[in-house]
């Protein structure tokens, strides 16, 4: 790194500070390194899957300050000073309402959608003025298990006011 | 790869202008799509404006609303006085992806990524926007109508930032948007349209018509004639004039020629489906 009074450039390897699933980490990362790659390779949380890799699929969503992004088209340097979670911070009971449905059929799309489900199910005004169908656009499933997967975000909204 | 994070707009200014070809970083939506398979693009120095807080957020001030140059399109969906405003803004936000788009896209990086396809352009378009560029030099106000002089070519000189969009609090009498593609979220437009109407007169802004995001003088001076338009066929004279539309993988020209006299007919009709 260097830096001088005006601002900071970096050339090479320098470390981002933020808070990852509740902890605050610092991780060295290249200037070129998506979100996506520093949570598989750097931290080891492979929960994360690419898909697509150009924001399509939504299989690499996570939270980013609370709202989903797809980590594929984030820059691992903006998330400096920021909160980020991962499927793995997910309790896995959150996962049965998706279970129970068979919401789940070759597993790709899985992290990615039990995160935008769970978005929704944490922020039900949403649902004022969107569909949970809306609310989802962003996360393809191959198998087409739409039905599973919103049958147990319904289940799930019964169970959670 | 040369990153540079400056702690202010002050900063970003002086950078843009030490250098010639720095990329501004906003959302990173356009930049980073299969980035590991474009290493010529690790080479280049890229500007972080994330961290420029100044540039957040979506303003309304008595007479207009400012849009930061980090507004994303989730701060304008969130926004109860944009939806009840300018609803055109709300609906284009919420085709340009689904919410993983929406809360990283800016508008201000839709309008400088200058797609001919962009969807968050031909709302801005329709309600006369103006980009507001900084620079060590000064500020300059560009109309957005007049910002792209062909494809991909900007009114912005590369020592320029955008550091705000900014709309009138003007009342319509027609507010329209049509996006015609291949599924709601995450495709790109094969036809774009917004469709106003003020004391200002008529706009109509189509995207994926030509290599640019742009107004149509000869629709507009149609509907302003008032002549009774009956048929999509009636529009087609009118939309050659003003359009260019090419064959690509999404779409065909004759196609895109006559789903826009469909769409436009319908938006006119007020239908809320073309």
């Amino acid at each position: 790194m260097s830096g001088n009074s005006a601002f900071i450039i970096h050339h090479s390897a320098f470390a981002v500070d933020f808070t990852l699933n509740g902890s605050p980490i610092s991780v060295d990362v290249d200037p070129a390194d998506r979100l996506l790659d520093t949570l598989r390779y750097r931290l080891g949380l492979t929960g994360t899957k690419e898909g697509c890799g150009e924001g399509e699929c939504g299989a690499c969503t996570v939270y980013l300050d609370g709202l989903p992004v797809d980590s594929c088209l984030v820059p691992t340097y903006q998330v400096q000073g920021r909160r980020v979670e991962t499927v793995e911070s997910l309790a896995p009971r959150r996962l049965d309402p998706l279970l129970a449905q068979g919401a789940t059929q070759c597993g790709a799309c899985t992290p990615g959608v039990a995160m935008t489900s769970c978005w929704i199910l944490d922020h039900p005004e949403l649902l004022v003025t969107h569909t949970v169908r809306e609310l989802l656009a962003g996360n393809l499933c191959r198998c087409t298990g739409y039905d599973g997967i919103l049958d147990g975000i319904a289940a799930a909204m019964r169970v959670r006011p | 790869m040369k990153l540079y994070q400056p702690k202010s707009t002050a900063e970003a200014l002086r950078v843009l202008a030490s250098e010639s070809g720095i990329v501004p970083v906003a959302g990173g939506t356009d930049l980073l799509v299969h980035w590991p398979t474009r290493p010529a693009e690790h080479d280049k120095s890229y500007l972080d404006l994330s961290g420029l807080d100044e540039l957040r957020g979506v303003r309304w001030a008595d007479h207009e609303v400012q849009l930061g140059a980090l507004a994303t399109y989730w701060d304008v969906i969130a926004d109860r006085q944009a939806a009840a405003e300018l609803p055109l803004l709300v609906q284009a936000a919420r085709l340009v992806g689904a919410i993983q788009i929406q809360a990283r896209g800016t508008w201000a990086g839709n309008i400088v990524n200058a797609s001919p396809a962009a969807d968050g352009v031909p709302v801005l378009m329709a309600y006369d926007a103006t980009v507001v560029l900084q620079s060590v030099r000064g500020r300059e106000e560009v109309p957005l109508a007049e910002f792209y002089t062909g494809y991909k070519q900007l009114r912005k000189a590369g020592d320029q930032l955008v550091v705000a969009i900014r709309v009138a609090r003007t009342r319509y009498i027609v507010q329209r948007f049509h996006k015609v593609g291949s599924r709601r979220a995450q495709a790109i437009a094969k036809v774009g349209l917004a469709v106003t109407q003020s004391a200002m007169g008529w706009r109509v802004v189509v995207a994926s018509m030509a290599p640019t995001v742009r107004r149509c003088p000869a629709l507009e001076r149609l509907l302003t004639s008032g002549a009774a338009v009956r048929a999509p066929d009636e529009l087609l004279p009118a939309i050659s004039q003003d359009t260019s539309p090419i064959d690509d993988i999404r779409s065909t020209a004759e196609y895109r020629h006559r789903a826009l006299a469909r769409v436009l007919l319908s938006a006119l009709r007020g239908d809320e489906r073309g």
